[in-house]
């Protein structure tokens, strides 16, 4: 019997469809990064300062009030990884670095790119900015921030910020 | 922040493009679709695995026998799908079947194409339908229908 030649492989694809629909606090804070702004809440329980927004403070368990917070465009590299190998779909062409960014007055971090200008000058404690889009293009989401960059302050020592993050919440819990 | 602030909404999609490496026994069985064919492997007692299986599943011996297997089969079991999904990329009600090829020992499961859930029943005649350009594929059978619609034809 003649056989023929095995094929090697086929693709086996899976596509999941979703259809987000933003939570109040979410809502909140997608409209107002829509107009430039940042928000962020305190929770009650413990009184740190979550950025974006939950509708729960996942550490206390406690619902986060209706007011929120604005904060500056501005923090600090909590951590942060240099990305080598390009991701499909992604608007972003490597080398470039992502990083965990605590903004000043929060106690919760959230990850972004920063400028790839400054790949080799990032350490633990620098100081960014946010790098905004043409007011023209802002929309509902984080992407409104292009990217952030180093500003001229020197490196803070995390461990130190973090005790004295950490002293604020509890005079605020 | 104002309470009539629109609730926000959007769609999005979550893709993981996944390809599925054959092996040599399936990418043999597969690529005999192409050609509509259906071949089946021969165990060492004679009885022979459609799908075929690169190793015997109670003695793990290799197996290498290759059987050309009939082109219609038999019902041996089946579920009625009421309401087709999407993915199933079907038009109306159909039933999933285990389907026993002629010549072979083992059912595979496959689409079934009858009009109603009362014309099923396990020891059904099905054949295939293939699709116009086989191209190695499971879904090279379109689906089976009744072998005695090719009767009547």
């Amino acid at each position: 019997m003649k056989l023929p030649e095995p094929r090697e492989a086929v693709d086996r694809p899976i596509y999941l469809r979703y259809r987000y629909r933003a939570s109040e606090q979410a809502n909140r804070f997608l409209h107002a990064i829509k107009k430039g702004k940042i928000l962020g809440v305190r929770s009650v329980g413990t009184g740190k300062v979550l950025v974006p927004p939950p509708g729960v403070c996942a550490e206390s368990g406690t619902l986060t009030p209706q007011d929120l917070i604005e904060l500056p465009d501005r923090g600090t590299v909590l951590s942060f990884t240099i990305v080598h190998l390009p991701i499909p779909n992604s608007r972003l062409k490597p080398p470039f670095v992502v990083a965990n960014i605590l903004l000043d007055g929060a106690d919760q971090a959230f990850s972004h790119i920063i400028s790839e200008a400054e790949l080799k000058r990032v350490v633990i404690g620098t100081r960014v900015r946010a790098h905004w889009k043409p007011e023209a293009e802002w929309d509902y989401g984080l992407e409104n921030i292009e990217y952030f960059v180093l500003t001229d302050e020197p490196a803070v020592d995390i461990e130190q910020h973090r005790a004295l993050r950490l002293e604020e919440a509890a005079r605020h819990a | 922040m104002t309470a009539t602030e629109q609730r926000l909404e959007a769609e999005f999609e979550l893709g993981f493009t996944y390809s599925r490496s054959l092996g040599p026994v399936i990418g043999t069985c597969f690529a005999a679709f192409a050609q509509k064919r259906f071949l089946g492997m021969r165990r060492s007692d004679g009885s022979v695995l459609f799908p075929p299986l690169e190793y015997d599943p109670d003695t793990a011996e290799a197996l290498s026998e290759w059987v050309e297997l009939g082109s219609s089969g038999v019902v041996e079991g089946f579920c009625w799908v009421k309401q087709p999904r999407e993915k199933h990329g079907e038009l109306a009600p159909f039933a999933w079947a285990l389907i026993k090829l002629d010549g072979a020992d083992t059912p595979f499961l496959h689409k079934l194409r009858v009009g109603e859930e009362q014309s099923v029943h396990v020891g059904l005649r099905v054949k295939p339908v293939w699709v116009a350009e086989p191209l190695g594929d499971i879904t090279d059978i379109a689906a089976f229908v009744p072998a005695a619609e090719e009767l009547t034809s």
